[in-house]
């Protein structure tokens, strides 16, 4: 093994290019999925609030599902397996576009959708029943009471569990190099191969990890703080 | 395709259930079981350890302890392997299986996780109850150990049996360093049968679903329990007339 050299690294352009295409990748790959997550968290929510039985328990089986099979097992089921369900005309478009992040964002965001819809659920449970009875005696439509009084109420108590979700979303990107994505991870291995600096590579890499999860962790005790201090007024 | 599913499982459920056992190492679902339960099993030891530190007073052990957890949890599972595949051999100078590396990381990664369980589960205890300990006698030490600790890991029970659901799924990453378990297992099927993946990757995730989604019924089925004792007598009648 060669002696530490962290400069080795940071200063040849070309493995700082391949760490960088793999810190975008990440990036692509979390964002995706969150935005993806965060829309079908609603829509799972609202289907539990329709009181519609049958709704209520496909809503149950999916989020079930999603939170007892271990996420890169739905990883390898959707790149694997549902892609070779698919027509061939779509699997030649999807080989065309990137099918290995596809696939990811797609398992990633339909697995953290069942974690964000129950975190938005207990935050909506815990808000006492006077508050809906109040926002409808007002003449809020129920519309206007979900919009202005109970999803606000919501999220600021939801805010600490959708924070961590999103923390492990944001760590979990990092499984869809199983699949080949070529996210940081990915890029920190291939780095590893033509450097050997294996040390200085996952030295860089972990802090890379570590700043991001610190940032949304910051971020989300800023939003908490600022949430508690609206709920005041 | 589910005529498919089940000749699949009829040729090949020895090796999911322990792999290449004994003409190789013990793999399947037998070996995602052990790593599982050993991991959790020697990373309470770490996680109460942990905890107790952060809860310290001595800055010389709270702050190991926090960056540790912070460390931990903000980085991906994925990397901590990586990080001791590398420098285990490195610094032990032998070369490791992948089980054990696997294990080694499972023991620090949960050892984190859990020691935030614990943590809370020591700070859910009213103040009065180490006070009391301490009035009669009991040295701070002796406090945790007889006062403190028994009730606070009872009442956690149920979190502990979910972090050991989080283990089980945990075991799965295994498979990017070649740990002979339950993925690995379907994995080798796959690339035998080539036409079937489908099949092949439903068949696993149903089994891990079958796992943990009773394990995590049972864990509710705690918390509903310990819930009900601690309510005290008043719902005890309730619970007999059931």
């Amino acid at each position: 093994m060669k002696g530490f050299d962290l400069a080795a690294l940071l200063l040849n352009p070309q493995f700082i290019a391949m760490l960088g295409h793999g810190l975008a990748m990440t990036f692509v790959v979390a964002i995706g999925s969150w935005l993806l997550a965060m829309s079908l968290a609603f829509v799972l929510l609202t289907i539990r609030l329709t009181g519609n039985r049958i709704a209520e328990a496909c809503v149950a089986v999916y989020i079930s599902y999603h939170r007892n099979v271990p996420t890169l097992v739905q990883l390898m089921l959707w790149y694997f397996g549902i892609a070779s369900l698919l027509p061939d005309a779509l699997q030649e478009w999807l080989g065309d576009h990137n099918a290995e992040a596809i696939f990811a964002i797609v398992a990633l965001g339909l697995c953290q959708a069942a974690y964000f819809s129950e975190d938005l659920r207990s935050g909506l449970r815990s808000i006492g029943s006077g508050q809906a009875e109040a926002a409808r005696a007002l003449g809020h439509s129920y519309i206007g009471m979900m919009r202005f009084v109970l999803m606000p109420q919501a999220l600021g108590n939801a805010m600490p569990a959708l924070i961590n979700h999103t923390v492990s979303l944001f760590k979990n990107s990092s499984l869809a190099m199983a699949i080949g994505v070529v996210e940081l991870t990915h890029a920190v291995r291939e780095v590893e191969n033509e450097s050997f600096r294996t040390f200085e590579v996952y030295l860089v890499a972990t802090l890379m990890y570590l700043l991001c999860s610190l940032a949304i962790m910051a971020a989300g005790t800023l939003l908490g703080r600022r949430g508690q201090t609206a709920g005041a007024h | 395709m589910l005529a498919n599913a089940v000749t699949i499982v009829q040729d090949n459920w020895l090796l999911l259930l322990i792999g290449q056992y004994p003409n190789g190492p013990l793999g399947g679902l037998a070996a995602t079981l052990i790593l599982s339960v050993l991991g959790i099993a020697l990373a309470f030891p770490l996680s109460v350890l942990v905890a107790l530190a952060r809860l310290s007073h001595w800055r010389a052990l709270q702050l190991p302890a926090t960056a540790l957890v912070y460390g931990v949890r903000g980085v991906p599972l994925l990397m901590i392997i990586f990080w001791v595949y590398f420098m285990f051999p490195l610094l032990l100078g032998v070369s490791v299986p992948g089980s054990a590396t696997m294990l080694c990381t499972l023991v620090l990664y949960e050892g984190a996780f859990l020691s935030e369980v614990v943590r809370a589960g020591i700070q859910a205890l009213p103040p009065g109850q180490m006070d009391a300990a301490r009035a009669l006698g009991h040295s701070y030490s002796r406090a945790m150990r007889f006062v403190i600790l028994p009730q606070a890991l009872t009442n956690m029970l149920p979190s502990i049996l979910s972090q050991f659901v989080s283990t089980i799924k945990d075991t799965t990453l295994g498979y990017v360093i070649n740990v002979p378990e339950l993925t690995f297992a379907a994995n080798q099927i796959n690339n035998r049968l080539l036409t079937k993946p489908f099949e092949v990757f439903l068949i696993l995730a149903l089994t891990y679903y079958a796992l943990c989604f009773s394990l995590t019924q049972l864990a509710a089925w705690l918390e509903r329990s310990i819930a009900t004792r601690r309510a005290g007598p008043v719902t005890q009648p309730l619970v007999v007339a059931q």
